[in-house]
């Protein structure tokens, strides 16, 4: 589905207190089409926080987020349905959705409450099915594929919706290794399509073989902002974790992290 | 086209047969083709002899109309109520009576009857009640936990308790002779007193709550997904919510003000119709509502011929719907449920 305009998704200086307790005190985040930015943090630092608040899910205590210039708030629910995409983390279904009816759910900004979907909006979830590769599994229920195909079908939801950002929360958790990697090539090759792409995730190597940005959310701050092989030295990568962790530079060129179980320094 | 609107006809075809069938059935079992030949003549496409006419008219229209069509009403509104329980809570365990409608019913006729109300105020006082008990649960939920769903759960739960003690309270009270056994026998259920006026009346509001309910099928399946998924996805998810407990609730309630109490149809049936189309709400709904219909329907026609006195229908549907849950517990490790 084509997006005629560049949408841009950017946080201002977002603070929020949840009952007391401050979750996030100053956090600005920028996300456009063609790119995957990843958001890295420890337990408890306020990715979940941010990201809902990024979705228009979460009122902020303070400060906006605006999309192509114009404060979320200012659009209609539906309209920003089909702006922003949230892909939740891999979860089960109380009731056994077909995979197809999971992405069909996609349609359903566009086509409002009441209506039944049009051609149009089979399409649409066809071409999304098809874009993911999961078309043999467009008729077996949700509940009964793997984490990894559970992941495919809720980023074709996304596709279906048409919406040109991506929100995603930690797309990699609860995937084998195999699919993580795979997880990385696709989230690369939407990026190319032309989708923008912001998803939280715990593993540094990720962020150093697939994204193009990364921030970096500590205590409710962003305190580091830009190009992954400038922004995970040492040093930040053991402070936002609190321990002993540092990239390690292959022959080839490419950084890996390498961590440092306390046993070692022995 | 909407699933609804593309089930239609072979669900109105299915309820209409089984409504045929169920006319044949009683402690006075008439041929179909009693029936068919007594609906062309009432239809004036050909003759039939008066004295005939008569009795098949009194036996039919005046006996057992009545009981068929409020069958169709109560048991499409139960199973529909269920199916859209399920699909808010989130929990195909789920049936209408988990917000405390059927307890605030249940007190409501209780109290009509001691207070010796007319028959239509005690009716009118157990919707009221079952209203009144949704909205205490409800208004729970919304105070302390902003209406999520584990507090309208939770709120339910303390609503139901509530309005079961008032009723134990009223039949303690109530006179053992002729106020208890009134009491106790309204709460198995029957369709027994379903009356022509009154279903002309009801048929309006049941029709609109369910075919409304049909309609939101697909915002259902987004609901199911949770709230902030639904609200991704575009969802007025606080109002959607509170539009689809107030209809399944109001239907409800009407259905127990028609028959009293009938229990399991709204937890049942909604599997099966799961079983036959899938989850996908803008079919499992219109399909619940015909096989609630049709479930009600065997119900009343059990409950009418195995004795010579009739046997309170709550009783059959509890015991056919125990027997199916057992038999659909089987598909419960599938995923089906």
């Amino acid at each position: 589905m084509a997006v005629s305009d560049t949408p841009r998704l950017v946080a201002h200086d977002i603070r929020h207190a949840y009952r007391g307790r401050v979750v996030l005190q100053g956090a600005g985040l920028t996300l456009r089409p063609g790119e995957v930015v990843a958001l890295l943090g420890a337990n408890g630092a306020g990715k979940s926080t941010l990201l809902r608040i990024l979705l228009g899910l979460l009122r902020p205590t303070a400060g906006q987020v605006t999309l192509s210039g114009i404060p979320l708030a200012g659009y209609p629910r539906r309209r920003l349905a089909g702006l922003i995409a949230y892909v939740p983390q891999v979860h089960s279904t109380p009731f056994p959705y077909t995979v197809r009816q999971i992405v069909g759910m996609g349609r359903l900004p566009a086509s409002g409450l009441f209506a039944a979907p049009s051609a149009d909006d089979r399409t649409a979830v066809e071409q999304a099915i098809e874009r993911l590769g999961i078309a043999h599994l467009a008729d077996t229920p949700y509940t009964e594929i793997s984490g990894g195909e559970r992941q495919l079908a809720l980023i074709a939801r996304a596709l279906a919706q048409g919406s040109r950002l991506l929100v995603m929360d930690e797309p990699a958790s609860g995937l084998d290794y195999g699919n993580q990697i795979a997880l990385l090539a696709l989230l690369r090759s939407l990026a190319v399509d032309g989708y923008g792409i912001l998803k939280t995730t715990h593993h540094p190597d990720h962020v150093l073989a697939g994204a193009d940005r990364v921030a970096l959310l500590r205590d409710g701050r962003i305190v580091a902002d830009g190009k992954p092989a400038e922004v995970l030295t040492g040093q930040r990568l053991s402070e936002l974790y609190g321990v002993a962790v540092a990239p390690v530079r292959l022959p080839d060129g490419r950084l890996i992290v390498a961590p440092r179980l306390p046993e070692e320094d022995r | 086209m909407p699933a609804w609107l593309r089930l239609g006809p072979a669900l109105l075809l299915g309820v209409a047969a089984a409504m045929l069938a169920a006319l044949c059935v009683g402690r006075y079992p008439l041929p179909l083709a009693d029936i068919l030949r007594f609906l062309g003549a009432a239809a004036g496409l050909w003759e039939m002899p008066t004295r005939e006419f008569d009795t098949l008219f009194n036996l039919i229209v005046r006996i057992r109309l009545p009981r068929v069509l409020a069958a169709v009403l109560v048991g499409m509104s139960l199973a529909t109520a269920g199916a859209a329980f399920q699909g808010v809570f989130r929990n195909p365990l789920v049936s209408p009576g988990l917000l405390g409608v059927l307890a605030g019913a249940a007190f409501g006729a209780a109290l009509g009857i001691v207070l010796d109300l007319p028959w239509a105020m005690v009716q009118l006082l157990a919707f009221l009640m079952g209203v009144a008990a949704v909205t205490v649960g409800v208004g729970i939920a919304t105070l302390f936990g902003n209406g999520s769903v584990i507090m309208m759960v939770l709120g339910g739960v303390i609503s139901g308790a509530l309005f079961t003690s008032l009723l134990s309270m009223v039949k303690y009270v109530a006179d053992p002779y002729n106020q208890l056994p009134a009491i106790v026998h309204w709460l198995m259920g029957s369709l027994a007193l379903a009356d022509l006026d009154q279903i002309g009346v009801l048929i309006i509001p049941i029709g609109i709550g369910v075919t409304l309910l049909c309609t939101l099928g697909r915002a259902l399946d987004a609901l199911t997904m949770g709230d902030d998924e639904a609200r991704a996805l575009g969802m007025p998810v606080q109002a959607l919510r509170i539009l689809i407990v107030a209809l399944a609730t109001l239907i409800s309630a009407l259905t127990v003000s028609l028959a009293g109490i009938i229990g399991w149809v709204g937890l049942i049936v909604p599997h099966i119709a799961r079983l036959l189309v899938g989850p996908g709400n803008a079919a499992l709904l219109p399909t619940s509502a015909a096989l609630g219909a049709g479930f009600l329907l065997a119900a009343d026609g059990i409950s009418r011929t195995v004795a010579t006195t009739e046997i309170p229908i709550g009783i059959v549907t509890e015991l056919i719907g125990v027997i199916a849950f057992v038999l659909v517990l089987g598909r419960v490790r599938k995923g089906w449920l």
